[in-house]
């Protein structure tokens, strides 16, 4: 199960590091994987019907469907790379390594380590966690976006393995973000975001602001 | 209590219901029915609890700390749902009828009307802090919601704003009431908080914060300002509803949060006084300035408010001397008052709505002789401005009528505070109902009477079936009320016990002072209205036989008369403004007329309120520039806010794991 979780870690560095969409993609699948084999690997001695499941459910969602859907959006929009990130690919890297240090001393401090919980798999779904709202953070493309969204709540089902191995909590709380994520991708199938919110969709947003709504107030008695 | 539970639940199905129907005409037809048939159903304990058996309280968990589901009805909520019960229905009809013509989707403005009932009726059976605040806070935006049904006009808007956050200042008082009170019980249950025991000084803190919370909703003078924009604003039977009802829970609520604070100050009842003098006087005389029809009946309701509070202030006074009369005649013509405010100046707005429905115009300088073509409106407001005057034999009469008596009461009882209070409360009574028997003159009078003053006017027709039926029937309860008042008086009995907290014996005995008074009152009026029938059959029988023949309003003599030659709103009120400038800061514009044959000249007059001109507007702007900076943070780009959220989980986080040591 270490292994397991310092694949997850290592393969969100490449995330970090990463320009290429084509590549990323496929490791947040190969993520959804290791994360599908997680529940087996946890409940070793005795595998229930339900944690088969929850596995097989798991490897299908994030590590099939997800990435095909992200990658169907890819080829419509004859995008490659994530081109002049917030935060630079080098320094983004760096970056990971702080949150890394910042998911060990949060493990450590909330004492996961002496509950049943691995403390090597809270480690890395807190980095999970964080690395995905880092990436939604400094990122510009759409795409990108639920990706790390994908990361993030890859996270968020590693805690949910990690704590206890209550079947219907954890296969709700998958489904839910899941869908999530499957209706974001739809509306960017759908609607043809230009895959970069920071073009499509700023003009709209600002006009919601309170500066320019009285600029747009005063346009429309003008007129 | 489940009957009333399920009226509520029937007002909320169908509004949803009204939702989904959206364009289609039935849509208002099932709304209006849930209406009728919602009060209906809540209206069978309410009877009850007022003829004496109160239900049992229903006690449901609630998963919200501090929260309980407690909902139960006594004297005071039942009689205060009274109003509600009586003018919802009305209003939902005259509704159907006053939007039929609107081309956008009704369903909106359907939901959030039977939303509005429906929450004023649990705010009443509210008994804990949180459930009440949550209720507050529905009703306050389902009525925000209803005063901007006219989105398009940034008029409508800007009245929303105003009111949405006058409503919220009002909250946050409440919401630091109910901390405190909560916080020295224990317990945000009603039954608990009244058991508290409170040090003077924090009792005068939660009595000041429930005046500025639950005033804010009444209308007190200064937290006023959203009236007279939000009441013209919103369509007319929302109006109604508004202002003859829903700011009356602003009324409820300092009742509740008397009964809660245990016994009260003398200084506390002397605030009250001099709030409602100056509501009174201000708010009257600010609606003797208006030529908008409506926005001078909002201002008539900050004066009714005055007039309820003063009533208020007398029983407090009352309760701290320990003098019955003040109390229970004080109290119960307030709270008399409450009702009958709702029945009379729901029917001033309907009245006022069928005319600007028929005429598609508020201004009453463009207005003029709708009594020819109106005659059914005329009548019924004509019933409404002289019950709010305090005429008898309407309604409004009867519950002056007690608040006089209990300043006459003071003036036997003969120490010097008795008789100051007592000059206080007749004098300013006198002077708010002689300037309001003014202000309806005019309205009245340069509304109905004389000749149309533009083509608006001319083309004015009566109004339907749905809007002149609740009309009617609301006359019919100010002329009911005025001739039965001996038994009205007996009605606000359980309502005054809540708030008197005294036994009931001494009660039933102040109770009967007024009941000779009134019957002989009532037997006066029955004998007037014989009177009148009797010369109104004669006259009608007079010109039998003999030749009949027309001529024009305003005929004096000219030989060729203008409707222009008439008094407009504005100069006939000018001898009172004029009187009452300092207050009133009135602004001219216009050109002084010059030579023997003027050419062109204009003149108009602006009347600013004068607690937001030159109080809130300011403290606002200041506030504006004060948080000019934080606003930056709103810039409208998507990865600013996912930053904003991941810094404060990742704070979060780290703070709660600090904790953990």
């Amino acid at each position: 199960m270490d292994i397991l979780s310092v694949l997850l870690i290592l393969s969100c560095l490449f995330l970090l590091g990463s320009s290429r969409l084509h590549v990323a993609i496929r490791v947040v699948a190969a993520q959804g994987f290791l994360l599908g084999i997680l529940p087996v690997v946890r409940s070793m001695p005795d595998i229930t019907a339900g944690i088969w499941i929850l596995s097989v459910s798991t490897i299908v969602s994030k590590g099939l469907v997800l990435p095909w859907l992200m990658r169907v959006c890819l080829r419509n929009s004859e995008i490659r790379r994530e081109i002049e990130p917030f935060v630079g690919f080098g320094a983004s890297l760096l970056c990971g390594t702080g949150l890394l240090a910042l998911a060990v001393w949060v493990t450590i401090r909330m004492r996961l380590t002496q509950s049943e919980a691995p403390a090597v798999l809270m480690i890395s779904s807190f980095f999970l966690v964080f690395v995905g709202l880092f990436i939604m953070v400094t990122r510009r493309k759409a795409i990108t976006q639920s990706l790390a969204y994908l990361v993030l709540e890859n996270g968020v089902y590693g805690v949910g393995v990690g704590m206890s191995l209550d079947f219907p909590f954890v296969v709700e709380l998958g489904i839910l973000l899941d869908v999530f994520v499957g209706v974001f991708l739809m509306g960017n199938l759908l609607f043809h975001l230009d895959l970069e919110f920071e073009h499509m969709d700023v003009d709209k947003l600002t006009e919601l602001s309170d500066l320019s709504e009285s600029a747009a107030t005063a346009g429309e008695e003008n007129a | 209590m489940e009957l009333f539970i399920s009226g509520c639940i029937l007002l909320l199905c169908s509004g949803t219901a009204a939702v989904l129907l959206g364009r289609s005409r039935a849509a208002s037809w099932v709304a209006t029915l849930g209406v009728w048939a919602g009060c209906g159903l809540a209206l069978v304990p309410v009877i009850q609890t007022l003829a004496g058996r109160c239900p049992d309280p229903l006690r449901i968990a609630w998963s919200m700390p501090g929260g309980s589901l407690t909902l139960g009805l006594d004297g005071l909520s039942a009689f205060f749902c009274l109003p509600i019960l009586l003018i919802s229905p009305l209003a939902a009809l005259y509704g159907c009828e006053y939007l039929a013509h609107e081309k956008k989707s009704l369903g909106s403005a359907l939901f959030f009307c039977n939303v509005l009932i429906a929450s004023m009726l649990l705010l009443m059976a509210a008994r804990n802090g949180l459930l009440f605040l949550v209720v507050w806070e529905i009703m306050a935006v389902s009525s925000f919601f209803l005063v901007v049904f006219d989105d398009e006009h940034a008029s409508v808007r800007d009245a929303g704003w105003t009111y949405l956050i006058a409503t919220h200042i009002g909250t946050g008082g409440l919401l630091v009431f109910f901390a405190l009170l909560g916080r020295q019980a224990g317990s945000l249950d009603f039954e608990a908080m009244g058991t508290a025991k409170l040090a003077p000084a924090m009792a005068s803190i939660l009595f000041v914060l429930a005046v500025v919370g639950f005033g804010s909703k009444a209308g007190f003078i200064p937290m006023h300002v959203w009236l007279p924009e939000a009441h013209p604003a919103a369509p007319s039977h929302v109006s109604a509803l508004m202002s003859g009802v829903m700011i009356k829970t602003g009324i409820y609520g300092l009742l509740r949060a008397l009964t809660l604070l245990g016994a009260p100050h003398a200084t506390w009842g002397w605030a009250l006084v001099v709030i409602g003098l100056a509501s009174g006087l201000f708010g009257i005389i600010l609606a003797l300035a208006q030529n908008d029809i409506k926005r001078l009946l909002a201002y008539c309701s900050v004066e009714n408010i005055g007039v309820i509070t003063l009533g208020i202030g007398a029983g407090v006074l009352g309760r701290a001397w320990g003098q019955n009369g003040f109390v229970v005649l004080g109290f119960g013509g307030a709270i008399l008052h409450v009702l009958n405010h709702a029945v009379f100046k729901s029917l001033s707005f309907f009245g006022a709505g069928a005319i600007a429905h028929a005429t598609g115009t508020r201004d009453m300088n463009q207005l003029g002789g709708l009594f020819k073509s109106m005659r059914w409106t005329g009548l019924a407001f004509l019933v409404a401005c002289a019950a709010i005057c305090g005429l008898p034999p309407f309604n409004g009469f009867v519950s002056e009528f007690l608040i006089y008596l209990a300043g006459f009461g003071g003036v036997q009882a003969g120490a010097t505070e008795t008789v100051v209070l007592a000059i206080l409360l007749t004098g300013g009574l006198a002077l708010i109902g002689g300037l309001a028997a003014a202000c309806f003159t005019k309205a009245f009078g340069v509304l109905f009477l004389g000749e149309p003053r533009s083509d608006l006017a001319n083309g004015a027709h009566e109004a339907g079936a749905a809007m002149r039926w609740p009309m009617a029937a609301l006359a019919v309860a100010c002329l009911g009320i005025g001739l039965f008042a001996p038994l009205a008086v007996r009605l606000v009995a359980p309502a005054v016990q809540i708030v008197a907290g005294s036994d009931a014996g001494s009660l039933g005995k102040a109770l009967s002072v007024p009941i000779p008074f009134l019957s002989a009152i009532a037997w006066a009026s029955f004998s007037l209205l014989a009177m009148a029938a009797g010369l109104f059959f004669i006259r009608r029988r007079l010109p039998r036989g003999r030749e009949e023949a027309m001529t024009g309003t305003w005929d004096c003599g000219y030989a060729r008369p203008t409707a222009r030659m008439q008094y407009t709103a504005t100069s006939f009120a000018q001898p009172l403004t004029h009187l009452f400038r300092f207050i009133l800061g009135e602004r001219k514009l216009g050109s002084v007329l010059q030579g023997l044959f003027p050419r062109g000249a204009r003149f108009e007059t602006h009347t600013p309120d004068a607690a937001r001109e030159w109080f809130f507007a300011p403290a606002f702007r200041a506030i504006d520039r004060g948080v000019a900076p934080i606003r930056r943070m709103q810039h409208g780009r998507v990865h600013g806010y996912l930053l904003y959220i991941a810094i404060v989980l990742i704070l979060l986080l780290i703070w709660k794991a600090g904790g953990q040591s």
